[in-house]
C-alpha cells in the first residue's frame, strides 16, 4: 500500500488529507461535527442507530483497501475525508487553461463558480438521506435494509466531502455555506433542498430502487464530471466518491430487476400472460410491470431535470473555466476547447421539436444528460432481458425528453411519453397512465412491511443472486436492536 | 431594433405580471413569460426583464395610483420558484443598441422612483417580499420599496453581481440606493457589491440590505400581515374609488406625425426636429368633483399629461435621430389656468386631482431628462400657463414672439405664472424649476411670484427672466430657423453632455445621483470595450468565454 494512499486516524476523523497537520481545517471540521452527528442521529430512526449493520468501510483507498466489511452501529461509522491519490503533473484539462498546472488552490476568480457547485453537489448529499428516513421501518429484508444504510452513509461521507472542500479552501464563506447544508433539508417547509428532485419523498422501496438507479446517476454524471476539474482537490475528492457511487447505482439496478423478476414469476407460476391484468397480477402481491413502468418515467423525467437547462451560461462558463468536464473528457478526442464546436441540442420552435446545432460550449449540459440517457438504459436492457426470459410480452423504456419535465424548452408542456405533444385537457385524461397515481401509490404502500428474518425476503420481491461480501443467504446484515 | 416600441398597454394584455386585489392590499406578482420578450434573439429566463416587461411594470404602478387609490400597500414578489428576479436580462442588453441600452436604463429608473415615491406621495407603499434569488436588477426592483422582507430559507440571498459577472454597473440606482437610501457601510456595501453569490439570511439585514428576515414557514403569514398593517396604517377607514384609465387617443402617421386628442407631434426628419404642439382645453373645467370624477380620464388636465408622456416616450424611443423637440400650445390661456385652478383647488381634499398633479409631477421631470435639444416656442396664440409654463423652465432655451406680426391676427404671445410655478413641481433636485433658473440670483423667483396669475407679454417675460430671447416679426423667423438649424449641427453627444450638465445645477438628491451615475459611470461603461467590445464581458455572457479586460486604468 502506497504511503500517500493511507488513512490517517490521529484525529476524530479518518483522513488521507494530512488533517492532524492542518489545525485550522481540523478546528473548522471539529466545530462542525457535532451539528453533523445531530442531524444523523435526528434522522435515523433510534432503533436502527442502536442497531449493528454490516457495512462497508473505506480504510484506505487503494483499490484493495477501500471496501472493509465489519458490522457498525450507524452512529460509529468512521465517516472520512478521502481524496484519490494526487496524480503527478496532473493539467487542466478543458477550457481556456487546458494544459496548465491543475489548481491545487482556488483560483480567485472562480471562487463563486467553484463554490457554488460544491454547495448544489453538497446540498444534494444529505438530502437523499433525509428522502430515504422512513424506509428502514419497511425493508423488505436485512439485506435491503443493510444497502439503504450503506448507500445513506455513504451520502453522509459525500456531504464530508464537500465540506471538507468548503472548509478547508473557502474561508469564512465556506464554513457558513457548509453549516447551511445541515440547516437545508428535504420537503423543508423552512430551507429546502436547492434540486426540486431532493424535496420529492421516496414513499416507498420501489422509489429507493428507482432514486438510485435514476437519481444517483444524476449524481454520477455530475462526479464524473467534477472529477475532470482543473481544481485538483476536487477531482480528487469526486474520483473518489464515484468508486461509492458505484454501489448506489447496484443497488438501483438490481432492485428493481429483483421486483420485475418477482413478478414475472408470479405472473409464470399463476399463469397470466397479459402484463395488463393488473388487477389479478396485484392480487398475487406483486407490482405489475405496468406500474414499475410508470415509477420510472417519473423517477427518470425528475432526474433529467437535474441535468438543468439544455442551453446554459453556468455549465458553459465552469466548462471554459476548466471548472467542471465534460462526461470521459480524457477519451475525448477534440480539442477540448470547444471555442468553435457546435452540438445540437433539442428546442421546440412552434411546438415541434428540433435539432439545433449550438455553440457546444452553452450545450455541455444538453451533452452530459445525452450521456445519462445512454448510460441509464443499459440497465433498462438487463430489465428487459428478464422480462423476456420469462416469456412475458412487455418492455420498459425511457419515455421521450419531453415527458413531464420542469426544467428546460420542455418545462410544463404536456407531452407524452412518445414525444407528441398533446392538448391540455387530452393530456390531463391521459397522465394517470403514465405516472403513478394515488391507487397505485396505495397499493404499493400497502405491499411495505418489513421483513426482518435473516435469509427471508417480502413477497414482492426476489432475493438477490449474490450476498454482499459474498455472504451466504441467510447472512444477518442487520443485527437488530430491540429495546 | 426598428420595430416600433409602444407603452401603451392594458391588464388583459399583460403577459409578465399578474395583480391581485384585497381590500387595501394589492399582490404584485412578476412572473415573466420567458418567450414575450420585446425582441428577438433571447429568452426571459429566471423573471428577467426587458423593456416590454418593464412597460408592463410602469402601467401596472399608473392604474395602482388612479384605478385603486384604496391600495395602501402593494406586495412585490414572484410567481416563480427559488427566483425573486435575475434583473435585466443580459442577452438583451448584449444584443441591444447603445442607445436602446441607455433608453432602457432611464425608462426603468423613472418607473422605480415613481413607485419609490408612492408611499411618501400617495399612501401606497411598495414592499418586496423576496423569495428565491433576488440578483441585479431584481435586488434594485426591491430597494426601490419602501420595505424589503427576505426568507430565511437558508438559499435566497439579495445579490448585485453586474461588477464580477458582467463588467457593468447595476443600471437601475442599485449601488446609490445601497449606500443612500439603505445606508450600508461604504466598505461592506463595497463587499457585497463585488460577490456574485450575494448576502443570504441575518447577515443581509446586520449589513442593512433588507428590513426583515424572517423564517420561511412564518414568512407569507409576516408579510400578510405587514402589509395590511401598512396599508391601514395609510389608508385608514377612506373609501375611494378608482377611474378607469382608458386607452389613449393615438393615430400614428407613416410620416411619423402623431396624433393625440390634445397633443401633435411633427417630426421633421431632414433637420431631425420633432415639434410638439399641445392644446389647451376646449370648455371650462369640471363644475364640481362629482364631474371630474365622471369625467375621469378624460378631463383635459389628465388626459394631456398622459398624452404627452406617451409623446415623450415616443420620441426617445421611437425617434432616436429627432435630436431636437420644439414645445408649442395653442388655446386659451384662461381655460388653461381655469382647468389647473380647479385640480390645484381640491387637491387637499381628493384624491384624484392630487393624484393629477403628482402626475404632472413626473411627466416634466420625464421631459427632463430627455436627452434631447429642448426647445419652446412661444407664439401668438400660445396658452403657456402655470403647469404649461413649466415647459419653458424645463426646456435649454424658450424664444417668444414680441409685439403684432403681419398676417397674424391670433391673440399676443403671453405666458402666466400661476401657484404651479412656485412648489408642486420640483425638480428631482428637489427645486421647482424657477428656483433652478434663478439660483444665482433667488430674489427673482420672489419677483417672478409678485407677478402670479397675469398675462405677460414677451417684453415682461424677458424682464423677469423667464423666457430665453424676445424677437419681433422681423427677426423671429430667421433667429429662430438659424438657431434650429446650428443645433442641428453640433455633435449629439456633446449636446446631451452639456444640457443635461446645465439642467441639474443645484443640490444633489438620491434622484439626481441615481441619473447622474447612470449617465455618467454606467453609460461610460456601456461603451468600453470591457464591456461591449467583440471579447468584452457582456458580449461574452453566455458564451461560458470569459471577458478580455484593458487591464489599463481610465
Amino acid at each position: 500500500m502506497a504511503e500517500l494512499v493511507n488513512v490517517e486516524y490521529d484525529t476524530l476523523i479518518p483522513n488521507n488529507v494530512g488533517l492532524s497537520k492542518d489545525r485550522r481545517v481540523q478546528k473548522a471540521l471539529e466545530k462542525w461535527h457535532p451539528g453533523y452527528i445531530n442531524w444523523w442521529n435526528d434522522l435515523i430512526p433510534r432503533e436502527f442507530q442502536e442497531s449493528l449493520v454490516y457495512l462497508r468501510t473505506a480504510v484506505s483507498v487503494d483499490p484493495k483497501g477501500w471496501a472493509k466489511f465489519d458490522y457498525v452501529k450507524m452512529p460509529e461509522y468512521r465517516w472520512g475525508i478521502l481524496l484519490a491519490p494526487e496524480v503527478e503533473g496532473r493539467t487542466i484539462p478543458c477550457g481556456e487553461h487546458m494544459g496548465d498546472p491543475a489548481w491545487q488552490e482556488v483560483p480567485g476568480e472562480y471562487r463563486a463558480l467553484l463554490q457554488r457547485l460544491i454547495v448544489i453537489q453538497g446540498d444534494t448529499e444529505p438530502g437523499s438521506v433525509e428522502q430515504q428516513r422512513f424506509l428502514g421501518k419497511t425493508a423488505p429484508s436485512l439485506y435491503d435494509m443493510r444497502n439503504l444504510f450503506q448507500v445513506n452513509v455513504e451520502e453522509g461521507r459525500h456531504l464530508w466531502a464537500m465540506v471538507y472542500l468548503l472548509q478547508k479552501y473557502f474561508g469564512r464563506n465556506g464554513r457558513e455555506e457548509a453549516d447551511d447544508l445541515l440547516r437545508r433539508s428535504s420537503g423543508s417547509e423552512e430551507a429546502p433542498r436547492m434540486l426540486g428532485a431532493f424535496n420529492e419523498e421516496t414513499p416507498d422501496w420501489l422509489s429507493f430502487f428507482m432514486f438510485t438507479y435514476f437519481t444517483d446517476r444524476d449524481g454520477k454524471m455530475q462526479l464524473e464530471s467534477l472529477a475532470q476539474s482543473g481544481f485538483d482537490p476536487m477531482s480528487r475528492t469526486c474520483r473518489f466518491m464515484l468508486t461509492e457511487e458505484a454501489h448506489h447505482m447496484f443497488v438501483g439496478e438490481t432492485g428493481v430487476g429483483r421486483v420485475i423478476e418477482r413478478t414475472c414469476q408470479v405472473m409464470k407460476d399463476n399463469g397470466i400472460e397479459d402484463p395488463y391484468d393488473i388487477h389479478k397480477i396485484r392480487a398475487l402481491g406483486v407490482i405489475d410491470l405496468p406500474t414499475i413502468q410508470k415509477k420510472l418515467n417519473m423517477h427518470y423525467t425528475l432526474s433529467l431535470d437535474l441535468f438543468g437547462q439544455e442551453v446554459s451560461t453556468n455549465a458553459a462558463n465552469a466548462f471554459n473555466a476548466g471548472i467542471k468536464g465534460r462526461y470521459m473528457e480524457h477519451r475525448l478526442t477534440d480539442d477540448h476547447k470547444l471555442t468553435d464546436a457546435t452540438y445540437p441540442v433539442t428546442q421546440l420552435e412552434n411546438d415541434a421539436i428540433v435539432l439545433k446545432d449550438m455553440p457546444a460550449l452553452t450545450a455541455v449540459n444538453m451533452r452530459l444528460r445525452d450521456d445519462y440517457r445512454r448510460d441509464a438504459s443499459g440497465g433498462v436492457g438487463r430489465w428487459n432481458k428478464l422480462i423476456a426470459k420469462h416469456g412475458i410480452q412487455f418492455e420498459m423504456i425511457l419515455p421521450h425528453e419531453s415527458f413531464n419535465r420542469e426544467i428546460g424548452v420542455f418545462a410544463k408542456k404536456p407531452f407524452d411519453p412518445d414525444g407528441n405533444l398533446l392538448g391540455e385537457t387530452d393530456y390531463n385524461e391521459q397522465v394517470g397512465k403514465w405516472l403513478p397515481n394515488k391507487a397505485d401509490g396505495d397499493f404499493i404502500a400497502s405491499l411495505m412491511v418489513p421483513c426482518t428474518e435473516p435469509g427471508e425476503y417480502a413477497g414482492w420481491i426476489s432475493p438477490p443472486k449474490i450476498g454482499i461480501d459474498n455472504k451466504p443467504g441467510d447472512f444477518e446484515y442487520v443485527k437488530l436492536h430491540m429495546a | 431594433m426598428s420595430k416600433l416600441i409602444d407603452f401603451q398597454t392594458e391588464p388583459d394584455s399583460y403577459r409578465h405580471w399578474r395583480v391581485e386585489h384585497d381590500g387595501a392590499v394589492a399582490r404584485l406578482i412578476m412572473d415573466v413569460d420567458e418567450q414575450g420578450g420585446l425582441f428577438d434573439g433571447y429568452e426571459l429566463k429566471l423573471n428577467s426583464y426587458d423593456l416590454g416587461v418593464d412597460i408592463e411594470l410602469a402601467d401596472i404602478v399608473q392604474r395602482m395610483r388612479f384605478e385603486h387609490p384604496e391600495i395602501g400597500a402593494v406586495v412585490m414578489q414572484s410567481g416563480k420558484d427559488r427566483v425573486f428576479c435575475a434583473g435585466a436580462n443580459i442577452k438583451m442588453l448584449g444584443g441591444a443598441p447603445h442607445a436602446h441600452k441607455v433608453n432602457f436604463c432611464k425608462f426603468t429608473n423613472e418607473t422605480r422612483n415613481t413607485y419609490e415615491n408612492s408611499g411618501a406621495e400617495s399612501g401606497q407603499h411598495y414592499l418586496a417580499a423576496v423569495k428565491g434569488a433576488c440578483a441585479g436588477g431584481g435586488y434594485e426592483l426591491a430597494l426601490a420599496c419602501d420595505e424589503i422582507y427576505m426568507t430565511d430559507d437558508g438559499t435566497t440571498s439579495v445579490a448585485l453581481p453586474e461588477v464580477p459577472l458582467l463588467a457593468v454597473l447595476p443600471g437601475t440606482g442599485g449601488l446609490t440606493r445601497v449606500t443612500d437610501k439603505r445606508k450600508v457601510r461604504r466598505d461592506l456595501a463595497d463587499v457585497f457589491c463585488s460577490i456574485e453569490e450575494g448576502i443570504k439570511g441575518k447577515r443581509a439585514k446586520d449589513w442593512r440590505l433588507v428590513d426583515e428576515v424572517i423564517a420561511n414557514s412564518k414568512f407569507d403569514e409576516f408579510v400578510a400581515s405587514r402589509a395590511l398593517e401598512i396599508a391601514q396604517t395609510a389608508k385608514g377607514e377612506r373609501q375611494l374609488t378608482g377611474i378607469q384609465l382608458g386607452a389613449i387617443d393615438r393615430s400614428i402617421q407613416n410620416d411619423g406625425s402623431v396624433s393625440y386628442s390634445a397633443v401633435e407631434v411633427e417630426i421633421d426628419r431632414a433637420n431631425g426636429i420633432a415639434t410638439i404642439t399641445i392644446s389647451g382645453p376646449n370648455g371650462p373645467p369640471p363644475k364640481d368633483l362629482d364631474e371630474l370624477h365622471s369625467l375621469g380620464d378624460q378631463t383635459w388636465m389628465l388626459r394631456l399629461a398622459r398624452e404627452l408622456d406617451d409623446a415623450m416616450l415616443h420620441l426617445r424611443f421611437n425617434e432616436l435621430e429627432a435630436g431636437v423637440v420644439v414645445f408649442k400650445s395653442l388655446g386659451d390661456p384662461e381655460l388653461v389656468g381655469a382647468h389647473e385652478k380647479f385640480v390645484f383647488d381640491h387637491i387637499g381634499e381628493d384624491w384624484l386631482s392630487h393624484e393629477i398633479c403628482l402626475n404632472w409631477k413626473r411627466v416634466l421631470k420625464r421631459i427632463d431628462m430627455t436627452s434631447r435639444s429642448l426647445v419652446a416656442l412661444i407664439e401668438n396664440g400660445s396658452c403657456f400657463v402655470g403647469v404649461l409654463a413649466e415647459l419653458l423652465f424645463a426646456v435649454d432655451r424658450s424664444y417668444m414672439m414680441e409685439g403684432d406680426f403681419e398676417e397674424d391676427n391670433r391673440p399676443v404671445a403671453a405666458v402666466k405664472l400661476t401657484s404651479a410655478n412656485f412648489g408642486p413641481f420640483p425638480m428631482s433636485n428637489d427645486l421647482t424649476r424657477l428656483e433652478t433658473r434663478f439660483l444665482g440670483t433667488p430674489e427673482m423667483v420672489g419677483e417672478a411670484h409678485g407677478e402670479v396669475d397675469k398675462l405677460l407679454e414677451a417684453e415682461e417675460a424677458e424682464q423677469l427672466g423667464l423666457v430665453t430671447f424676445a424677437y419681433d416679426d422681423l427677426d423671429w423667423e430667421d433667429e429662430v430657423r438659424i438657431f434650429l438649424e446650428e443645433r442641428g449641427s453640433f455633435s449629439p453627444d456633446a449636446l446631451t453632455g452639456m444640457e443635461a450638465n446645465l439642467r441639474f445645477p443645484g443640490p444633489e438628491t438620491m434622484e439626481t445621483r441615481i441619473f447622474g451615475r447612470l449617465t455618467a459611470w454606467q453609460n461610460w461603461i456601456f461603451q468600453r470595450p470591457n464591456a461591449v467590445g467583440i471579447s468584452g464581458a457582456l458580449q461574452r455572457y453566455g458564451t461560458g468565454k470569459r471577458g478580455e479586460y484593458d487591464r489599463k486604468r481610465v
